[in-house]
């Protein structure tokens, strides 16, 4: 094969909101390169085929899994790992009501679970509890029984729809 | 659970992607979403030397509908089908059935072309093309082939397509007026394979329903129209007359989910409810 085909490619992409250059291996997927080459190790690599959700980042404003889409795939994307969401503060209040409702117990599936919950809210600002559980189907969670997490979104709808209300 | 070292190019557009497949031999492999792919070089059930990327090929991007057909470029996402106004229109069954596939970030990358050519027995959108005779669209190096959906599904994850072939579209007759469509499956938990499902369309009339299509996935190496159960229903015959032909029309083989005597049951079952989607609501007067 000619040099069209590489197994290191160059790639250039956006990271919580920094410019990031690298060359990755081809097989790399983008849940290893976020962890072992940048150490943002906030997302992680749990069953590593899809499964459980762990691995959950956004990329270019899309839920994905990060184990199921290739680094050299990312390349020019604009990637968010639980990291730059926290920076930015912009799902403080869903983090507050995950810690306030016992919504997480080991850790494991939170970041990836935070992420989808943050998806769901962004675009739909008063799910049911039907549509929580169904959004949050494919982040797998061992300790809480999802209860807790279904209450912690269910209060930060309330109160983020409530709070444009309470300041007319 | 890492893939094992493999050589990636990115093709720029169709022509490109032709002749780096043709470059890098047969078995090297397209990838678009990757959804089913990238988990397969994982796990390393597949021994894949090279892979050539056609996700950002524009002319596969988009859908639109233009005299009487609904054409969807391969590598439109499962997210973008749900959310499609056209398709909405046009097609109701994938509107339907786009929310049944896996979960929300599987769904934002995973594409038809890709799970059409993967053909899973188990997925949804096989059994969709069949269900609303769709054509699909596929290119090679000397020209444009297009399959008929009952023609392009052969055998476990088998299709039509040759070596240096893409799926770049499919082309959907839109739904005609008095026409419904509708999809059933059941799953264990929402966003696994289903252990059964139904795809159907039909067009109520008489108390009945006429032209009538049965696409089943999950229990078959393929998706499958029940002919049988369709003749039946096409000729005003009973639901439970229709139920019975299944035993004919389908041979599901046990699983680790459930067994074929369980997978023909949940067939009956999954007719009876999309017959009761397909068929004006009742007066109950």
């Amino acid at each position: 094969m000619t040099t069209a085909f590489s197994e290191s490619v160059g790639i250039a992409l956006r990271v919580n909101g920094e410019p990031v250059s690298a060359r990755v291996e081809a097989r790399r997927h983008l849940i290893d390169f976020l962890r072992l080459d940048l150490g943002l190790t906030g997302a992680h690599a749990g069953c590593e085929h899809g499964v459980c959700g762990a691995c959950t980042v956004q990329v270019d404003g899309l839920i994905v899994r990060g184990c199921l889409m290739l680094a050299v795939q990312a390349d020019g994307c604009d990637v968010w790992t639980i990291e730059g969401q926290s920076d930015t503060g912009a799902i403080r209040d869903l983090q507050d009501a995950f810690i306030a409702r016992n919504a997480l117990q080991c850790g494991f599936c939170t970041p990836g679970m935070l992420a989808a919950c943050a998806d769901l809210l962004a675009h739909d600002p008063a799910p049911s509890r039907a549509v929580i559980r169904e959004h949050i189907s494919g982040n797998y969670c061992r300790c809480t029984g999802y209860e807790a997490i279904v209450d912690a979104v269910e209060q930060v709808a309330a109160r983020r729809g409530a709070s444009p209300r309470a300041a007319e | 659970m890492k893939p094992a070292p493999l050589a990636y190019a990115r093709a720029s557009d169709l022509g490109h992607a032709l002749a780096l497949w043709r470059e890098a031999g047969p078995d090297a492999r397209l990838i678009a979403g990757g959804q089913s792919l990238v988990a397969g070089l994982n796990l390393r059930l597949a021994d894949v030397p090279a892979l050539i990327d056609i996700s950002r090929i524009e002319s596969l991007c988009g859908l639109g509908c233009e005299g009487g057909t609904l054409r969807i470029g391969a590598l439109t996402t499962h997210a973008e089908i749900g959310r499609s106004e056209p398709v909405a229109r046009h097609a109701p069954l994938l509107t339907e059935a786009a929310p049944l596939i896996a979960h929300p970030a599987i769904r934002t990358r995973g594409t038809l072309g890709g799970s059409l050519a993967y053909a899973d027995p188990a997925a949804e959108w096989p059994a969709c093309m069949l269900a609303l005779d769709a054509v699909i669209v596929v290119q090679s190096e000397t020209g444009e082939r297009r399959i008929p959906a009952a023609d392009f599904f052969l055998g476990l994850f088998e299709t039509a397509l040759q070596p240096f072939e893409i799926l770049v579209a499919v082309e959907i007759p839109v739904i005609a007026a008095g026409r419904r469509q509708a999809i059933r499956e059941l799953a264990r938990r929402s966003g696994d394979y289903a252990m059964a499902g139904l795809a159907a369309a039909g067009t109520p009339s008489d108390g009945g329903l006429r032209d009538v299509t049965l696409a089943y996935f999950g229990l078959g190496s393929t998706a499958i129209l029940a002919a049988g159960a369709m003749r039946i229903l096409d000729q005003g015959g009973d639901l439970e007359d229709a139920c019975a032909a299944l035993d004919d029309d389908l041979d599901p083989a046990d699983d680790l989910q459930a067994s074929a005597t369980m997978k023909r049951h949940l067939a009956k079952v999954l007719l009876r409810r999309v017959v009761a989607a397909l068929s004006p609501v009742m007066s109950t007067a």
